[in-house]
């Protein structure tokens, strides 16, 4: 084993202090020990984009960050942008457009769709699409996701 | 929880960084992390010490009269909408565009994509291309290496162990340039198949003076393109003639895969024929 180092980390607004391994990533911190399991491990090699947080308000892999990379960053998970009762529109938008079965995708999903509006407030239909191709979805076929991000964004289908 | 344990440091300036190298045989420098966590989530990089540089201030961006200087630590994002480099050196914007997806990009480095040295990966090429150069440091001292004598086979430079890639060097693009990275990914965003990068120079006349070409996808490392594709010097436009005479060329002179090579030929065709385009449209905007 490593020596473990102390880490001061800022995850939607709070501080947290966390003793670590250097190797641990930024996805295994915010799961395993601030249990916030919204950024979900598929790949853990940067493939599938299933672990999308921000940092510092960029869309980033927390499975290819290492926590120890992190100090002095704002970090930033899906858990910030709403929660049962109370969804943010992108969420609520998926479920009205069917854009979600299993889940596994979606809070990634949901999160890399409202940083990309951030960007681009008005986009067409082909731009979501390039904007969502990081993100692997086994299951909708991506119509209903598409549709979402459109009726958010304002954009007729 | 995937790589083996490792030590690590973040350092504030670069001889830092070249000091904690030296002294680890298994220390390996971190930017990005794009290309290395991957390897280390699969165990086929281990190493005991990462060393990383996303701090030592490598990020500026600076002309100096006909080179364009790019710091080693600046993100493909950057390269891809920072309005200096769209200007001075747009094959390096297009070709930064083409990497991956949004969130590698917001990461992902171009001394990084440079020493990872991925065979299809679209910025080697792009080096190779423009004729570019890097600047390195070790304890030694600085040394400047040409693109042709930076790749030496599948993931694998002329680098040493201690050195640092401070800068990348290219060409400024002159008032007539045209350009264009072309490639053929099955799905979006996904590694290409292969790919041409394509940059020419012309003179007042619409001649094309100048003309450095590469391809990915075909060997270990970026091919150098410029005299399979000398058939371009001296044209003043893309003909069909041209374009067809280059794709003949290509697929006739690039041994291996034949349909590789007939679709390098065509991705090469293509490039010319949105350089030229491109040149056309910067000539206008220039007059
Ligand atoms: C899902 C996915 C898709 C991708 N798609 C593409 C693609 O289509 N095209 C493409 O080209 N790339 C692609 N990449 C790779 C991406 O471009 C990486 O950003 C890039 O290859 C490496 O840059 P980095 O800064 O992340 O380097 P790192 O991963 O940090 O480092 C890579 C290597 O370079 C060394 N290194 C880094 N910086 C320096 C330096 N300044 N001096 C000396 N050594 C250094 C490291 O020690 C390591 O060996 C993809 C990656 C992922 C995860
Ligand atoms: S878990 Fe990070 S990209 Fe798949
Ligand atoms: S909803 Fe199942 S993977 Fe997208």
């Amino acid at each position: 084993m490593s020596q473990t180092v102390n880490v001061k980390l800022n995850v939607n607004g709070a501080a947290a202090e966390i003793e670590l391994e250097p190797r641990e990533t930024l996805l295994d911190v915010v799961r395993e020990r601030l249990g916030l399991t919204g950024a979900h491990a598929g790949c853990e090699q940067g493939s599938c984009g299933a672990c999308t947080v921000l940092v510092d308000g960029e869309l980033t892999r927390s499975c290819l960050i290492f926590a120890v990379q992190c100090e002095d960053k704002a970090i930033t998970t899906i858990e910030h942008f709403g929660s049962p009762g109370a969804l943010h529109p992108m969420m609520e938008a998926f479920r009205r457009h069917h854009g979600l079965q299993c889940g596994f995708c979606t809070p990634a999903m949901v999160l890399t769709a409202i940083a990309f509006l951030e960007e681009s407030p008005h986009p067409t239909e082909s731009e979501v699409r390039s904007a969502l191709a990081g993100n692997l979805c086994r299951c909708t076929g991506y119509a209903g996701i598409v549709d979402a991000v459109l009726d958010v964004a304002g954009v007729a289908e | 929880m995937k790589p083996a344990p490792f030590d690590y440091v973040r350092c504030a300036n670069v001889p830092e960084a070249i000091a904690a190298l030296s002294g680890d045989e298994g220390a390996k420098v971190i930017a990005g992390g794009q290309s290395l966590v991957p390897l280390m989530a699969m165990r086929l990089a281990r190493p005991t010490l990462l060393v990383d540089v996303n701090d030592v201030g490598l990020d500026g961006i600076t002309v100096e009269r006909d080179v364009i200087r790019i710091g080693a630590c600046t993100r493909h994002r950057r390269l891809e909408r920072d309005p200096v480099i769209a200007r001075v050196a747009p094959l390096l914007q297009e070709a930064a565009g083409l990497i991956g997806y949004p969130a590698i990009r917001t990461r992902g480095t171009i001394g990084g994509s440079l020493v990872h040295a991925d065979p299809v990966a679209e910025l080697p090429t792009v080096l190779v291309a423009a004729g570019g150069f890097v600047v390195v440091r070790s304890g030694a001292g600085t040394r400047v290496i040409a693109a042709v004598d930076l790749f030496t086979g599948f993931l694998d430079t002329t680098l040493e162990h201690d050195e640092i890639v401070e800068d990348v060097l290219l060409p400024v693009a002159g008032t007539r340039h045209g350009s264009s990275f072309c490639e053929w990914s099955p799905r979006e965003g996904d590694f290409a198949t292969a790919g041409v990068a394509l940059a020419i120079e012309r003179d007042d006349d619409g001649r094309c003076v100048a003309l450095g070409a590469a391809a990915c996808g075909l060997a270990s490392v970026p091919l150098d393109c410029s005299t399979l594709l000398a058939a371009v010097l001296g044209e003043t436009s893309a003909s069909g003639a041209l374009l067809r005479q280059i794709a003949r060329v290509m697929r006739a002179d690039l041994a291996g895969d034949p349909d590789r090579a007939d679709l390098v030929g065509l991705l090469a065709a293509r490039a010319v024929h949105r350089a030229f385009a491109r040149s056309d449209e910067r000539s206008a905007a220039a007059a």
